[in-house]
């Protein structure tokens, strides 16, 4: 968190270089069918954005209450949720909830030869329900929930603006360091479920979702309204559909690049270094030429 | 230039025992220490050293990530993500790699644009030049084997569309291409079998880009370096040595580049690869959108924008060929587009064609992109086969400086330049920078 | 020596990991230095008025320039940091640490009997020793041991003697890591067809090392007691190692 607050100006000055750069243009083209993504003020946005631990620890709560009953969060391992930059859970904690998790660990085989399953331990996955895709498929209508370790990282937000402010609007990404493409579909797509238009044409099974690509998509609501978990006292936050959906977002954006924190705050210490040596050198090479007319 | 005299004289006993054994100590110092370099440079020549350190890290990075990558298509993906995760740094070479591929073509795109505006490939430097499209293609092959390893969703439809224009070969004699498909997959299909294959090219292929940059820079040293006037070193005052002074000049743009370089590193990893390729290759399911990375999208433009499958296989193929025919199809008498006030805006015209190639391939292959991708796709071969020989041969230039040294002291052209009268003959060859 | 090696294996690990990241360190500072010589020898005649010699300069001080030498020994510096990732990518990753511990279960293993389980990529003897095994182990004095320390990881730095060699209350059960200690081949010794060499033991058949039945070195090249990993017995018939 200290980076955070350290390079926080810094951060301030690029969003306004940024937003200089696109009030020259017209807004963003609101294209026809394609919805219009939100750009949300993640904490670990940006150059200088690190997570929310506390953000974490809820957005964990909610993937174990609501998203686990069906997906697999199979790259990240219990030992993980304890690492630094992550939750940071308490080890023995995250011991017993490994222990209780429902979903075993197929090991073996033992001395009789025969597969056995056992409780997880640190060092294993965090085990979907299904064994594998077709048992998945079968069980829930041929629909198949993806794992979600990388799902942030694989979903992203597309630049669909017309060709003359493209370039601007990529030069302002890159200056401000646009990395949450994937947390904004996903955060959209937790919150936008609601009635399909007169006149929509929705298959059986289905559910409407404003920011799902067509609109139909076979996931149920699975933050109703108000919230689907009971925050602790001291979690920091209040639950509602809101902020489950925030903070299960947040948490997967760890899950999916758990190196965030630890690239950032290196980040800034290699561009100083970067900084103050090209001007040594610059400054250096120019004494060396000062020698010659040029 | 190669055989200026050499001034290296051994200051020790060691030193003098291994020149005359090995003198690797007195040619570093003839050819990088003290050897001669136009004192009129500018920072677009920077750009040889940069590509120099690209090429060396991807090698360093590439063989770290080679001890822990997987190459079987059930675990290529798993061992990338476990690297991302799990090795130590892994998150860090990971993305230096990835992102490297990017910053090595950027620096080589300079590169190029700065030999075309400059006449670097003019005589005597046609045999460098064209060791640099070889370098090009072999660069291109190792970025497109090196994308397909990561196993992702567009990894694998990369490979399945790419591989699929040779199957355009089938127009030609029926079954050609579909063996030649085959024979490239090692199967019926993309499978694990192409995957380990592509592995051990894309290893492979980096070493010969190595020995063809030795080559590359042995030419540079023969021919000695163009500058921004194109005239040639004639004194001694015309050059300085390249130590310390175009030394200290290469360290401060590559300090730059490198910033560019770890702020996509660090702060951006994700930004110039694609979202599907966090998803698993699955030879089911075709992502929406497939683009290839943004370096190759002007290629990928002038391959659809051909509507005949084999046409645009040759097109695309031509596009990079027609390069090493540019030494004899510019006719201009000068080598420095500075110095040649028509050619100059037909230059910029095909830096923006091809800029245009590159946002038309990113864009879906229908309506007025197809349009568009077809004027310019025109625009970039009339460029070569039309602008260069045409405007080279009625062209006149402006008067260019006596010498390098005069150009850099600002002295009015002198009477050797290339006079306004239009007394070089059209079609001449023989730059006057020669003279 | 005998000091250097006593925390070895698993403490000798972490001793590398420290030198290998002094390596960058020192890597840097002496590429500054040469970079350092480098730019005082940066000659400064204008070919334009005159010739330019390479030497000269090196003995005048005043051609010392602390801009260039600043500017040389930070490149340097930031390029011999950046080995430390190329040189730790090496060392054991994240997910061959969480896998430390293993637990086994020993009510199968009957007096005289020996199992070998896997821990770390790496065999482990576990053996129920018989009382005269352990009684032969107990009556050969310490000073006639080539290596006198116990080498168990468990009671780091003690003598040699065969209550150091195992945990208290479990004397019955030897637990070592069974690899020889002179080149690591596997020593023989675990089954009965097994030749146990000259101590009842365990026999190294690459190059003939004798371990007496506490798997101490008695004859041979070998130069230390087989290694103890670091365990506990969470039953009497249940252990974890790591």
């Amino acid at each position: 968190m200290t980076a955070y607050r350290t390079v926080a100006p810094l951060r301030s000055v690029l969003a306004v270089l940024g937003a200089l750069i696109c009030t020259g243009a017209p807004a963003m083209a609101a294209g026809g069918e394609a919805a219009h993504f939100e750009r949300h003020e993640w904490s670990f946005a940006g150059v200088g954005g690190q997570y929310d631990r506390n953000q974490l620890r809820r957005g964990f709560q909610v993937y174990k209450e609501v998203c686990a009953s069906c997906h697999a969060l199979e790259r990240v391992k219990f030992r993980n949720l304890v690492q630094k930059g992550g939750p940071e859970f308490d080890e023995e904690a995250v011991k017993a909830l490994a222990a209780e998790w429902p979903n075993k660990i197929t090991d073996g085989p033992n001395d009789e030869g025969a597969m056995f399953e056992r409780e997880p331990k640190l060092s294993d996955k965090i085990k979907g329900p299904y064994k594998n895709e077709q048992e998945a498929r079968s069980i829930q209508n041929g629909a198949y929930p993806p794992d979600l370790s990388l799902i942030t990282r694989a979903r992203s937000v597309h630049n669909e603006a017309s060709w003359y402010i493209h370039v601007p609007m990529m030069l302002r990404d890159v200056l401000t360091g646009y990395a949450e493409g994937g947390s904004d579909y996903l955060y959209a797509l937790l919150t936008g479920y609601k009635e399909a238009p007169q006149g929509f044409n929705l298959a059986e099974g289905m559910n409407y979702n404003a920011y799902f690509p067509g609109n139909q998509i076979a996931m149920a609501q699975p933050i109703p309204e108000g919230g689907a978990v009971e925050y602790q006292e001291n979690a920091g936050a209040k639950s509602s559909l809101e902020q489950n959906a925030k903070d299960v977002t947040a948490f997967l954006a760890w899950a999916a690049d758990p190196s965030l924190n630890e690239r950032k705050q290196l980040g800034w210490t290699v561009m100083l270094y970067l900084i103050i040596t090209t001007l040594l050198l610059y400054f250096a090479k120019k004494r060396i030429w000062s020698r010659v007319k040029h | 230039m190669s055989n200026h005299a050499s001034t290296y004289e051994p200051k020790s006993a060691t030193a003098k025992w291994w020149d005359e054994r090995l003198p690797v100590p007195r040619m570093m110092h003839d050819q990088f220490v003290d050897f001669p370099t136009p004192r009129n440079l500018n920072y677009l020549w920077t750009f040889g050293g940069i590509l120099t350190f690209c090429l060396v890290a991807q090698l360093v990075t590439g063989i770290v990530l080679a001890m822990h990558y997987v190459p079987t298509a059930d675990d290529a993906f798993n061992s990338v993500d476990h690297i991302r995760r799990d090795v130590n740094y892994g998150w860090l070479l990971q993305a230096m790699h990835a992102t490297g591929s990017s910053m090595f073509f950027l620096a080589v795109y300079v590169h190029i644009f700065r030999g075309l505006y400059y006449g670097s490939y003019r005589a005597p430097r046609e045999i460098l030049w064209i060791l640099g499209v070889f370098i090009l293609l072999a660069m291109m092959a190792t970025a497109f084997l090196g994308y397909s390893l990561p196993w992702g969703q567009m990894s694998f439809w990369a490979v399945t569309v790419i591989t699929n224009l040779f199957s355009s070969l089938d127009s030609v004699i029926p079954g050609l291409g579909t063996g030649i498909v085959e024979w490239l997959w090692g199967g019926y299909a993309v499978s694990g079998a192409t995957l380990n294959r592509f592995f051990s090219l894309h290893y492979l292929l980096p070493f010969v880009i190595f020995g063809l940059v030795i080559l590359h820079i042995w030419a540079l040293h023969v021919a000695g370096q163009n500058n921004p006037t194109g005239l040639n070193i004639k004194t001694k005052s015309d050059s300085l040595p390249m130590y310390p002074y175009a030394v200290a000049k290469d360290a401060v743009a590559l300090f730059a580049f490198v910033i560019v370089f770890a702020w996509f590193v660090l702060f951006l990893p994700d930004y110039l690869g694609h979202a599907d390729n966090f998803i698993e290759a699955n030879p089911l399911v075709t992502p929406p959108h497939i683009v290839p990375e943004w370096y190759f999208l002007p290629f990928y433009a002038i391959l659809r924008a051909i509507p005949d499958k084999l046409g645009g296989v040759i097109a695309m193929f031509a596009s990079i060929a027609i390069l090493a025919f540019i030494p004899w199809l510019d006719r201009s008498p000068v080598r420095s587009t500075k110095y040649r006030p028509i050619y100059k805006w037909f230059f910029w015209l095909f830096l923006f064609a091809c800029l245009a190639l590159g946002y038309l391939g990113s864009k879906p292959a229908e309506g007025v992109y197809v349009f568009w991708a077809r004027i310019f796709t025109a625009y970039y071969f009339a460029h070569f086969l039309l602008v260069m020989p045409i405007v080279g041969s009625i062209e006149t230039p402006t008067k260019l400086p006596g010498s390098i040294t005069d150009a850099v002291l600002g002295k009015s052209p002198g009477k050797s330049g290339a006079t306004g009268g239009g007394g070089v003959p059209a079609g001449a060859t023989a730059a006057p920078e020669d003279r | 020596m005998a000091n250097l090696w006593q925390f070895a294996p698993l403490k000798f690990s972490t001793r590398l990991h420290a030198f290998l990241r002094n390596l960058g360190l020192k890597a840097a500072v002496l590429l500054a230095t040469g970079n350092m010589a480098c730019g005082t020898l940066l000659f400064d005649d204008d070919p334009l008025e005159g010739g330019r010699s390479m030497t000269a300069d090196v003995e005048d001080p005043n051609r010392r320039d602390i801009l260039v030498v600043a500017a040389s020994a930070f490149s340097a510096v930031g390029a011999a940091s950046l080995i430390w990732p190329f040189v730790h990518q090496m060392n054991p990753d994240a997910g061959a640490q969480a896998l430390a511990s293993a637990e086994f279960d020993l009510a199968p293993v009957q007096v005289g009997q020996a199992i070998t389980v896997m821990w770390r990529g790496k065999p482990v003897f576990i053996r129920h020793r018989t009382a005269e095994e352990i009684e032969a182990a107990k009556k050969v004095p310490v000073e006639d041991l080539p290596d006198p320390l116990s080498r168990n990881d468990n009671e780091p730095g003690t003598p040699a003697t065969d209550a150091n060699r195992t945990l208290e209350g479990h004397e019955k059960w030897l637990v070592m890591v069974g690899i020889c200690t002179h080149l690591g081949c596997i020593p023989k010794g675990q089954t009965l067809a097994d030749s146990k060499g000259d101590f009842g033991g365990w026999f190294c058949p690459c190059h003939g090392s004798h371990y007496d039945t506490a798997g101490r070195i008695r004859k041979g090249p070998a130069p230390r007691n087989l290694d103890i990993p670091p365990y506990t017995f969470l039953s009497d018939t249940k252990i974890r190692i790591g």
